[in-house]
């Protein structure tokens, strides 16, 4: 009843509308109907039947305006809703079958991941395991990138390895926390922008580091331990390399591991397996508050590993969601990623998780699984829950020489090997780039060290490179023509100077700017000092011309060649 | 007969060459089209996330093979996809009823063969439609 009555008062407002009255209403409002387009004038409309039933003030079109602002707002916040029901159908339903299988691959290949990064890190398999599960989980629902697999992950265990040692789990826990909530600040803040100063070269290196470091990871679980073990590696790398010729349905890593551990069982090799270095639980991860004294000695403990863990995920984060948009041809966004990034790890640390972030190859193995949508995330996670929950028993019995051959296998696919090939290419600025953050991590042991190092480089070589003037010098009977040509800032400023001659004859010199940039002071410094030295030692007049916009005001705010008197400060 | 060729290329020299036998194809048949299909490796996506100059060259590869079929008149439409070059490439020329499919052969040895799998292998054997394999 109360809706038609609404919808009723709706329809007669619009059927009043004609267009005399709003003549009249332009008219009141003092507005020229041939002003106003077309869309301009339809837009207005609402607001002018707001108006005319306001001024004529009668009770009924109050209720009237009433009636229509409620309709109008519903009609919006259905609107609204479809779209974003729409849009959720499309991300969660939009592929269902695909992204259930492509999950449950994932899943399998993620099992012995997680376990070998928790070992990396010096925990319990199941710190990875936990986290792997409420990452995944987490991330389906608020992840910016559908499609996007997040979990445990080698670059993050990586930096968590100092900290475990000398502080416990406990403190990582902390720190995963904190992790989270740096990452939430950063999407607030949008740092996600910064990443812009790190350049391509810097994740070569970033990834090639990476891999070096996960590869070296594993040396210990295999170098000179027995002739077996060694074996062991070998057949599982065959059986990773070679399974896919049979079939590309079942991850290969997952298939090795299986038959390892079999063999291992039935032959009775004295092996050491996942459960010397761990115990599997079979239950839920349950929230857990780290037991840790809340202050400030415990902050800056696990500060430095908590701003180095952000900014590692967030790396991946930004490669990973970049590699999903280039396969997928859609868009993502890239401060809800890193947000929902937060939040995971954050539910992670409460949960006796670690901290952990987009994964590249386990997200390459969802796309070709055919995985696309939030749904294969979801699964991934809850998949990944189930088979320990049931197999807890059989995953403590893995040997470990067979999951250094997965990382193994990890660690390869994860070096970029084309930059090989491009080494000599690219210019050679961008290798040394490269190979420093590489150098620069492998020594550290700290990912976010050799970005920071490179991030560092290639500002150095940057402007090392636009900091080359070229002065063209151009001499007529009774004028020189100085033309000034690129940026001048403080690297730059000493080419500027020495280019100019001060034993000059001629009447006017002119100096051209027209082809270059003012930056800063020390330009302007050095502009100063080239014309005052010159008005000092010659007898010529000098003219200088062709500042563009900003130059000029720089040059006016700062300069005192004009002033009169001006002499050379002493600086 | 051949009026939907579909051409698979890669940018490699011998899909260059397929390129030039699908216009010289189309040109023999009136109202002919030829879909130009360039199928992206989902492992390979990474390396040109990371090195741009590898999709700065795969597109100008691209535009070069859209000059071939400008030059000669032939009129064709580019399709850009991700997946698993063999599968995408039969599985788009079932489901859109190609008349022909044309391809390079990469020329691999028995052993790249195997551990790579042959593109054009598959593609004969799978496809609902002759398939011109260039050499």
């Amino acid at each position: 009843m109360c809706r038609q009555k609404l919808s009723r008062y709706y329809h007669q407002a619009f059927r009043d509308f004609n267009d005399e009255k709003a003549e009249e209403m332009l008219d009141f409002m003092k507005l020229d109907r041939k002003q106003l387009n077309e869309n301009e004038y339809k837009a207005e409309n609402l607001f002018r039947i707001f108006m005319i039933h306001m001024v004529s003030f009668t009770k009924e079109s109050k209720r009237t305006f009433l009636g229509l602002f409620i309709v109008f707002v519903i009609k919006k916040i259905v609107r609204c809703f479809l779209v974003v029901l729409k849009n959720l159908k499309i991300e969660w339903f939009g592929n269902v079958r695909a992204d259930i299988l492509a999950g449950i691959v994932v899943a399998l290949a993620l099992i012995p991941e997680a376990i070998a990064f928790s070992i990396i890190a010096g925990v319990d398999p199941m710190v990875g395991l936990y986290a792997s599960f409420c990452i995944a989980v987490v991330m389906a629902f608020i992840g910016g990138r559908p499609g996007m697999i997040s979990a445990a992950t080698g670059a993050m265990a990586l930096l968590m390895v100092t900290l475990v040692k000398n502080y416990g789990i406990d403190y990582l826990f902390a720190a995963t926390i904190l992790t989270g909530v740096l990452q939430v600040l950063f999407s607030v803040f949008k740092i996600a922008r910064l990443m812009k100063f790190v350049s391509r070269s810097i994740m070569v290196g970033f990834v090639n580091a990476l891999a070096i470091l996960i590869f070296m990871a594993q040396v210990p679980h295999f170098v000179g331990i027995s002739t077996m073990t060694y074996i062991f590696v070998a057949i599982t790398l065959l059986i990773i390399y070679l399974f896919p010729l049979f079939t590309k349905k079942v991850p290969s890593p997952l298939v090795a591991i299986v038959v390892m551990t079999i063999v291992a069982i039935i032959s009775g090799f004295d092996l050491q397996t996942v459960g010397d270095l761990g115990a599997i639980k079979q239950t839920l991860p349950m929230f857990v508050l780290p037991n840790i004294p809340l202050n400030f000695e415990t902050l800056s403990i696990i500060f430095p590993t908590a701003l180095a863990l952000s900014i590692v995920g967030l790396l991946e984060a930004l490669l990973t969601s970049s590699i999903v948009d280039d396969i997928t041809d859609t868009g993502s966004n890239k401060h809800r990623e890193i947000r929902g990034q937060g939040i995971a790890n954050i539910i992670a640390g409460f949960f006796g998780g670690m901290a952990g972030s987009a994964m590249i190859g386990q997200t390459v193995m969802n796309m070709k699984s055919g995985g696309r949508g939030r749904l294969s995330t979801l699964v991934a996670g809850v998949f990944l829950m189930f088979l320990i929950l049931v197999l807890g028993d059989w995953v403590v019995r893995i040997p470990m020489a067979s999951l250094a051959g997965v990382m193994i296998m990890v660690s390869i696919g994860t070096f970029d090997w084309s930059s090989l090939r491009t080494l000599t290419k690219v210019p050679l600025t961008d290798t040394i780039v490269m190979i420093v953050t590489v150098i620069v991590v492998v020594a550290t042991n700290d990912l976010s060290k050799g970005v920071i190092v490179g991030v560092l480089l290639s500002a150095i070589f940057f402007a090392a490179k636009i900091s080359k003037v070229r002065v063209k010098v151009s001499s007529t009977n009774n004028q020189t023509v100085y033309k000034v040509q690129g940026q001048i800032f403080f690297a730059s400023v000493g080419e500027f100077i020495n280019a100019f001659s001060f034993k000059e004859d001629k009447e006017t010199i002119i100096i051209d700017f027209s082809d270059a940039h003012i930056w800063d002071d020390s330009a302007v410094a050095a502009i100063d000092k080239v014309i005052i030295k010159l008005k000092e030692q010659t007898s010529a007049q000098v003219k200088v011309i062709g500042f563009n916009e900003s130059s000029e005001q720089l040059v006016k705010k700062l300069a005192n060649f004009n002033k009169p008197n001006a002499k050379l400060s002493s600086h | 007969m051949y009026k939907k060729i579909l051409l698979a290329f890669d940018g490699s020299e011998h899909s260059k060459r397929a390129a030039e036998h699908a216009v010289a194809m189309a040109l023999l048949v009136q109202d002919s089209s030829v879909e130009i299909i360039n199928v992206i490796d989902i492992e390979k996506v990474k390396s040109e996330v990371l090195h741009q100059d590898i999709k700065k060259v795969r597109e100008t590869t691209l535009e070069e093979v859209k000059e071939v079929f400008q030059k000669a008149n032939v009129s064709y439409e580019l399709k850009v996809v991700h997946g698993e070059p063999g599968t995408m490439i039969v599985s788009h020329a079932n489901e859109e009823k190609f008349d022909l499919i044309i391809l390079g052969s990469r020329g691999l040895n028995a052993l790249q063969e195997m551990v790579l799998g042959s593109v054009s292998h598959r593609a004969v054997v799978r496809a609902h439609c002759p398939v011109l394999i260039i050499k």
